[in-house]
């Protein structure tokens, strides 16, 4: 007999029916129902196949515990994996696919896998690693095998389609779960005044009390829900803390809308909370767990309390005659609770001593065997009966085969608590032996563990455990004795083991049994953290949780020690699987990181500028005219410039404001060259060193006023430089007055460059005296330009990356848009033009001026040519360190200009110099930059190579691109290549 | 995620700061010229277990460079400060300053 629903009882709305599909075929259930509730009801019991050995694969339990009752939901890129039946609520349609199975779960071409279970058992890909398959690449063979048959369900290849948030939280106490212990801390923490989040898996608060759905239960329940929220606390359901870490943090996902047949107009799928408590409350309830028997994972067999949840919550019976097998007293409530609702019983208890609950068993029509145990399931797709046996003397099982016949079994080898969150704190879980279970151990934090998950099992118990903490947090300390586990005492029980070679699973979800341990153990993987990575034991969506008890008590075993030695795996975040597009919250796409615009953003787009991404910043790259090309436009822009004038946007240079009284002997320190001499309105190229003697970064300062100077950065080191000099003041010259304020922002910047350079800025601005003389090279001058009625403040320094005539100009950002359009008539006077990033690189990779591309962090003075500058007349950051001898040899790879010998061929950045007739390894240098100069009309680069230009003058070098299969004989020369004199900038 | 309690700004988020450095080393004087003392100083680090000090800068915040004190086992901060000894002072005093003002306000 299949599972039908009962005629009355539940927590479902029997007048709301709701439709959903299960692999195409129509399914009714009603509003309360999850998937595997539905799927029962309507007499489905299989409903897919297992991972390894394509088992049949039946629902197992009523929580997250689930192992068999695993989907796929939704299609295309909703489609969702691993999803539990047992947990998950069914939406008008909802597309629910079984995992695993090909055609239908019924008839499934991978089953053929159980005949070569022998061969695929605990640890067989590593082997294809070694013995006779090592050094070849059978392995791969297997991989591709073992991944197409792996991997439960199937994630959608396509985007995520929903949208998700990230809040963040604050409270007093966090209580994890809504069971009777978890209420009643809430209520009574909020009611003394607490700020109180409650948080709870499920879509209804209640716990166990919802198990078996009784009236009077629902009421406590309905009366603390209302006492919370009338004391101001906040209950979240439909949300999972998955995860506790440093500073009393909790990660929760809540799930807003999958529930939802309509999609939300505004609520996003899953919002990840981040929540600070003061306090955290564990009331996460125990996992009752199975015992290790013969074919343990035919459809039918399912936990205990499972059947009770079922036929209490949802009203449905997945049969009607039933074998319970158990080792306690928690069994026997179920056994009852089920024979009043009309269900066939037989209790086979493994204890020879009869509980104090046999009584009440007896009376309720239920047949109590005592001592004796379940051997192995018999029946095809589902279960059919039970071969049981006796327990004799020294645990020996005898195995009668004898079978009682039922259409149901229930296994309970007791309960674990879930201690899972505590271990993510690095709470190690203890061994209790009277429960025979693991509890968590002590921690200094403010987190409380009560309820079921401290071991607290009899109401009475579990509520007084959440009044103590109440008391305790409310500094009214509560001094009752409480009582942990039922009062006769649980015998231990996990694998029933007999002659017969049975498949007695312990992970349904990775079809790892308990031979698959034992062949760990003869093979050397016996500390439990090894065996679990080994056999994959508790590695499933469902972390082990029905099985990790059984694993460890089996290689405890196997071992001849005890559990109690043999330990617990740790527990790792998340508790139940997260989305990682929960994680990600809005920060995706475009928000992955913020986009920083220059003040001049909009006229870029406006004169059709390509832009390009650097770092944070979005940069203009080149300005194509009508349908040229990249090369075409940067070679035209640069062409351009050396001709006659450019303006290029470099607001993006880091700006930083030093000034106070200290400043000049603060820059001389953290400056290789000199800056005591500066006078005010003068600029000084200046370059700066680590700690450990590798240059930095570089830049200009210009002295504004005695105490007031301006530093610019390039682009990429910003932060880093303004970080080590805050640094520096703060820790270690904490005498030195200087204050830093970074100005980036603050101010737009544009370079005018070219011949014509200072003829353009003398009509644009001329109130300004530009003459040699009067604007010599890094002069600067604080002044203003006037745009109609406009008087905007600027600042002006003579200064030259491209090696042209040049000038930097700086204005209010709010006013650079304004400032860059004047000054854009004016270039297009002078034919001249605007010009980006890429004509930026080719000027100055023409002057051998060096960038971010060069400066890597690591490279010294010496690599990049800087040696002259740097004064040996004062100490400086890195002076000492930089003097290292193994820095100081002389065939370190230098700054060097590289030229193809044949001036037709092309070369890229990134390729591999080698001394020609030695094309190998990594060669004796690199390239970092390559331009076509439209100045020496071919390819030029820059590059590092052992000794520098003067090492290798007349000697012919390979720049080799083994990847693109290219090598091009180049030659090293200078890596001033232009201009090397300098006399276009100064003039 | 780690809650540094910053004297200027309050309790925040980890993401707010930076972490700079072991502030148990003692850099050497600016016109030390030995490089046995710079290279001890720039490259070896003590791994201790238990408290660290160490230099966080409230980057995304009051931008102040924090001495921290925190236990690598437990990821415990026992203590925060600001790393500059002024402020550290000043800070101080107008504690001391608070608690004599609350004083005097309580009696009357």
């Amino acid at each position: 007999m299949t599972g039908f629903r009962l005629d009355k009882g539940g927590l479902i709305e029997r007048r709301q029916k709701i439709n959903f599909r299960f692999n195409g075929q129509q399914v009714t259930g009603f509003k309360g129902d999850t998937i595997a509730s539905a799927l029962m009801a309507s007499g489905h019991m299989l409903v897919g196949r297992s991972f390894k050995y394509h088992r049949p694969r039946g629902i197992m339990s009523a929580g997250v515990e689930e192992g068999g009752a695993l989907f796929n939901t939704g299609d295309g890129a909703a489609r969702v994996p691993n999803v539990k039946g047992s947990v998950t609520e069914i939406s008008e349609g909802l597309r629910v696919y079984s995992q695993n199975v090909f055609p239908s779960p019924g008839f499934d071409l991978g089953a053929v896998n159980g005949l070569f279970a022998p061969f695929i058992t605990a640890g067989f890909y590593y082997k294809t690693f070694m013995g006779p398959f090592a050094n070849t690449k059978f392995w791969m063979l297997c991989e591709r095998f073992i991944r197409r048959a792996a991997g439960l369900g199937q994630a959608s290849r396509e985007a995520d389609p929903s949208t998700y948030d990230i809040a963040n939280g604050f409270c007093d106490a966090l209580v994890i779960g809504s069971g009777p212990a978890g209420l009643t801390a809430a209520a009574g923490l909020a009611e003394k005044g607490l700020n109180v989040i409650l948080v709870e898996q499920d879509f209804e608060c209640g716990g166990n009390w919802l198990a078996t759905a009784d009236k009077i239960d629902l009421a406590s329940r309905d009366q603390l829900l209302a006492r919370i929220s009338a004391a101001g606390g906040q209950i979240m359901t439909r949300s999972t803390a998955f995860g506790l870490y440093d500073g009393h943090v909790a990660g929760v996902i809540e799930r807003c809308t999958d529930h939802l047949s309509e999609p939300h107009p505004v609520l996003p799928r899953e919002i990840f909370h981040i929540i600070r408590a003061g306090h955290i409350i564990l009331a996460t309830g125990a996992l009752e767990r199975g015992l290790a028997i013969g074919n343990n994972d035919k459809p039918g067999v399912m936990l205990a309390h499972a059947l009770t949840h079922y036929a209490g919550r949802y009203g449905v019976m997945p049969g009607s005659m039933a074998v319970l097998a158990t080792c306690h007293d928690g069994t026997y409530e179920d056994a009852v609770y089920l024979a009043k609702k009309g269900m066939q019983i037989t209790l086979l208890d493994a204890r020879n001593k009869p509980s104090h609950l046999h009584k009440k068993a007896e009376a309720a029509g239920i047949s109590v065997m005592l001592g004796c145990v379940p051997v192995n399931i018999v029946g095809g797709k589902r279960v059919a009966g039970v071969e049981f046996g006796q327990l004799g003397a020294g645990d020996k099982v005898e195995d009668s085969r004898k079978v009682i016949g039922c259409d149901v079994v229930g296994l309970s080898g007791g309960y674990s608590p879930v201690v899972n969150l505590l271990s993510h704190r690095g709470v190690k879980p203890i061994w209790n032996e009277r429960l025979q279970a693991f509890l968590s151990g002590k921690t200094a934090e403010n987190i409380y563990t009560i309820g079921a998950a401290d071991g607290f099992y009899d109401e009475e118990s579990v509520l007084l455990s959440a009044k103590k903490v109440v008391g305790m947090l409310t500094g009214k300390p509560f001094y009752g004795r409480l009582n942990r586990g039922w009062p006769t005492s649980i015998r231990p029980l996990f694998e029933i083991r007999t002659s017969r070679k049975l498949k007695c699973f312990i992970d349904p979800q990775h079809d790892v049994t308990t031979d698959d341990i034992r062949q760990a153990e003869l093979e050397g993987f016996t500390s439990v953290e090894h065996m679990k990575r080994y056999t994959t034991l508790g590695m499933a969506t469902d972390q082990g949780r029905v099985g990790n008890v059984l694993g460890i008590a089996a290689m405890a075993d196997a071992l001849g020690q005890s559990i109690k030695e043999t330990g617990i795996t740790t527990f790792r975040p998340p508790f139940t699987p997260v989305s990682i597009g929960a994680l990600a919250g809005r920060y995706s796409g475009a928000h992955w990181a913020p986009t920083r615009r220059s003040p001049m953003h909009h006229q870029h787009i406006a004169a059709g500028a390509v832009l390009t991404d650097a770092g944070l910043w979005k940069r203009p790259w080149y300005y194509p005219h009508a349908a040229e090309t990249i090369d075409d436009a940067y070679i035209r822009e640069a062409a351009t410039i050396r001709q006659t004038v450019g303006m290029v946007d470099v607001s993006t240079l880091g700006k930083i404001a030093v000034q106070g009284p200290d400043a000049t002997t603060f820059l001389n320190r953290i400056y290789i060259n000199g800056f005591a001499k500066l006078t005010v309105g003068r600029a000084r190229y200046g370059v700066m060193l680590r700690d450990d003697g590798m240059v930095l970064d570089d830049g200009t300062t210009w002295r504004l006023e005695d105490d007031d100077y301006f530093m610019t950065t390039t682009t990429a080191q910003a932060g880093p430089v303004m970080q080590f000099m805050e640094e520096l003041l703060q820790t270690r010259w904490t005498d030195l007055r200087v204050h830093l304020s970074s100005v980036t922002d603050l101010w737009a910047g544009m370079a005018i460059a070219g011949p014509l350079a200072r003829n353009l800025l003398a009509q644009a601005v001329p109130h300004l005296d530009w003459s040699d003389e009067a604007f010599s090279f890094m002069a600067v001058k604080q002044s203003t330009i006037h745009i109609a009625d406009t008087e905007i403040e600027c600042r002006i320094a003579r200064i030259s990356f491209s090696g042209e005539r040049a000038f930097e100009l700086y204005v209010n950002a709010d006013h650079g848009a304004m400032v860059w359009q004047y000054l854009t008539d004016f270039v297009a006077r002078f034919d001249g033009c605007l010009y980006g990033m890429e004509a930026l690189g080719t000027l100055r990779i023409e002057k051998g001026h060096v960038t971010a591309a060069e400066l890597d962090g690591r490279v010294t003075l010496e690599d990049a040519g800087f040696t002259k500058m740097a004064s040996d007349k004062k100490p400086y950051i890195g002076s000492v360190l930089r003097k290292r001898p193994h820095l100081q040899t002389s065939d370190r790879p230098k700054l060097v200009g590289i030229f193809p010998k044949d001036k037709a061929h092309r070369f890229g950045s990134g390729s591999v110099l080698c001394a020609k007739g030695q094309v190998a390894g990594f060669g004796e240098g690199w390239i970092t930059a390559v331009t076509h100069s439209p100045v020496f009309g071919h390819y030029i680069g820059l590059g590092f190579i052992s000794g520098g230009a003067d090492a290798w003058r007349g000697k012919p070098v390979i720049i080799a691109d083994p990847v693109r299969g290219q090598f091009t004989e180049a030659e090293i020369v200078s890596p001033h290549m232009f201009d090397p004199s300098s006399e276009r900038q100064q003039g | 995620m780690l809650r540094l309690n910053c004297p200027f700004c309050g309790l925040r988020d980890h993401h707010e700061f930076a972490y700079l450095e072991d502030a148990s080393v003692q850099m050497p004087s600016f016109e030390d010229t030995s490089e046995k003392a710079w290279f001890e100083a720039v490259f070896l680090r003590k791994n201790p277990r238990g408290v660290h000090v160490e230099h966080w800068h409230h980057i995304h915040g009051c931008r102040m460079i924090l001495r921290v004190e925190r236990d690598t086992q437990t990821h415990v901060i026992s203590k925060v400060e600001a790393a500059h000894p002024s402020f550290r002072q000043r800070l101080n005093d107008v504690n001391d300053e608070t608690k004599l003002i609350r004083k005097a306000r309580s009696k009357t």
